[in-house]
């Protein structure tokens, strides 16, 4: 089957019986939920379809354009390529969670619209998280190096320039407010 | 996708009991690569068996000189152990180079070893292809193969095994520690992918009822003279055309001992004991290194799109070989070859 989702009903094999189902519990933007899911259900399918969180973007469906990223016990992952059965007990944050509950911007957010860091957005969510992970990791301290540790997200509008300006703002701040 | 049952075992036992007690069942840890090729019905499980939380397959620990890998150690904690970065560098800038963060992320090394191919016909399920469906043919032979393999390859496949990682733990000499119903053993790790012959659908020589547990790393690890080039289509983030694992030990101008793997260009990491013994003792010049890059590329064959593969692998030798000898390892975000 090529690269649509796994929408119950749409495959060519039977929906099994429900004891097919698994109990996991995910804590997703910090409000723990317990959930019954499909084995086949990845982790971008159950926030987009089962837990009307959108913001997570389905793109290539095949983990090589990073539009699914989000963070999974802090860590930034491709949600495509992850089954969410697999991910039982895990710590889900999307950039639905990032900004304050006061709606205070994540200041990756603030500087991705300061710099003008995208045109038609689709990709934006995954840069974003994608980002978040970047900083947390700590790997990067010059622009090149930016590029080479964002290289896991595609841009289709060609926005890099402003990307890696926004990332290499908030790299600041954050250096500043240690 | 298709639909398939799933079970979480808390024990490696139990693991290797639930694969064996199910024809079509597969582990699954990461499942960056499997749940990709499931996507496109290339892997079809009937029941997944998720290993990727199992106790005691996910630390680094210090044995006899060197290091034990837990088979569930992630891509990245690999990369950026200290201990890996610092006595290993090989290894850290092999695994820098390959995939994207958030792929190295949930890739584990014991995944890392069994990932497929990426021969496009295998992924075409409207093809045919040896390797899903042994004796349906080969169309990339005759077809679009580019990315294909140029040593030991068969009239049955020229697919090339993709990883990085695998390339640079050839060069090291690591072993891999299985486990399986017949107890524990130790693959050396030349002995642990394949050739195509004729069963290309066999990647490994992993009985189908055993898992890796860990990969062990000898006690050398090259840190002072080493490289890792690969040169692919774009800068960051695709498969090699072609890369080369450099490691060299120097006595002066003199090398002492040589590894040199290759990937990119075959169904496994590819060495030549023979191209090695030539360096050894020979002053590290290009005469030197032109002559090793002949000697273990003499029965490379081009088939068409691939050739220019020969004369690609040719310079990238001499070049990883002068980045090794003169202690200056390619920089992963500086892409400029020097």
């Amino acid at each position: 089957m090529p690269v649509n989702p796994a929408a119950p009903g749409a495959a060519a094999t039977p929906e099994p019986a429900s004891s097919a189902r698994h109990s996991i519990e995910l804590t997703v933007n910090g409000t723990r939920r317990r959930m019954e899911v499909a084995p086949w259900t990845t982790l971008l399918d159950l926030l987009r379809e089962e837990m009307d969180l959108t913001g997570t973007k389905k793109g290539c469906d095949h983990g090589q354009c990073g539009a699914c990223t989000v963070l999974v016990d802090g860590q930034r992952i491709n949600s495509c390529l992850a089954l969410a059965v697999t991910k039982d007990g895990a710590e889900i944050v999307t950039i639905e969670g990032l900004a304050a509950g006061d709606g205070t911007l994540h200041p990756l957010q603030e500087a991705f619209i300061e710099h003008d860091a995208f045109q038609c957005g689709y990709c934006t969510p995954g840069q974003i998280c994608s980002a978040v992970g970047l900083l947390k990791e700590g790997r990067a301290k010059s622009a090149d190096e930016i590029r080479e540790l964002m290289s896991g997200n595609l841009c289709r509008c060609g926005a890099y320039p402003n990307i890696v300006a926004a990332i290499e703002q908030a790299m600041r701040q954050e250096g500043a407010a240690r | 996708m298709i639909r398939f049952t799933y079970s979480r075992p808390g024990a490696v036992a139990e693991a290797v009991q639930a694969v064996r007690a199910e024809p079509g069942a597969k582990f699954i840890a990461g499942g960056t690569n499997l749940v990709d090729l499931m996507k496109y019905d290339v892997e079809r499980p009937r029941r997944l068996v998720d290993v990727g939380a199992l106790p005691g397959l996910g630390a680094i620990e210090e044995v006899a000189g060197g290091l034990r890998i837990g088979a569930l150690v992630t891509n990245s904690a690999l990369a950026y152990d200290p201990r890996v970065e610092q006595r290993y560098p090989l290894l850290s800038r092999a695994l820098l180079s390959g995939a994207s963060p958030q792929l190295r992320n949930a890739a584990t090394t014991g995944g890392n070893l069994l990932q497929r191919t990426r021969c496009y016909y295998f992924y075409d399920t409207g093809t045919p292809c040896n390797k899903r469906e042994p004796g349906s043919g080969c169309p990339a032979i005759n077809g679009v193969n580019r990315i294909h393999a140029i040593l030991g390859t068969s009239e049955h496949c020229i697919a090339t095994h993709p990883s990085d990682m695998c390339v640079a733990l050839a060069a090291l000499e690591a072993t891999v520690e299985v486990t399986g119903p017949g107890g524990d053993r130790s693959i050396a790790f030349a002995d642990f992918h394949r050739l195509p012959g004729d069963q290309p659908q066999i990647d490994t020589t992993l009985g189908a009822d055993e898992i890796i547990t860990a990969v062990q790393l000898p006690p050398k690890g090259f840190a002072t003279n080493y490289t890792y080039l690969k040169l692919r289509d774009r800068h960051s983030y695709a498969f090699a055309l072609v890369s080369v694992a450099a490691a060299l030990e120097m006595e002066g101008n003199t090398i002492k001992e040589a590894r040199l793997a290759l990937g990119g260009v075959a169904h496994k990491p590819w060495r030549d004991p023979a191209a090695e013994a030539l360096l050894r003792g020979r002053p590290a010049t290009r005469d030197s290194f032109a002559e090793a890059a002949a000697l273990i590329l003499k029965d490379a064959r081009g088939y068409g799109d691939n050739s220019f593969k020969i004369e690609l692998a040719r310079r990238a030798i001499v070049r990883a070989l002068s980045q090794a000898a003169a202690g200056t390892p390619q920089p992963i975000a500086d892409k400029r070859i020097a």
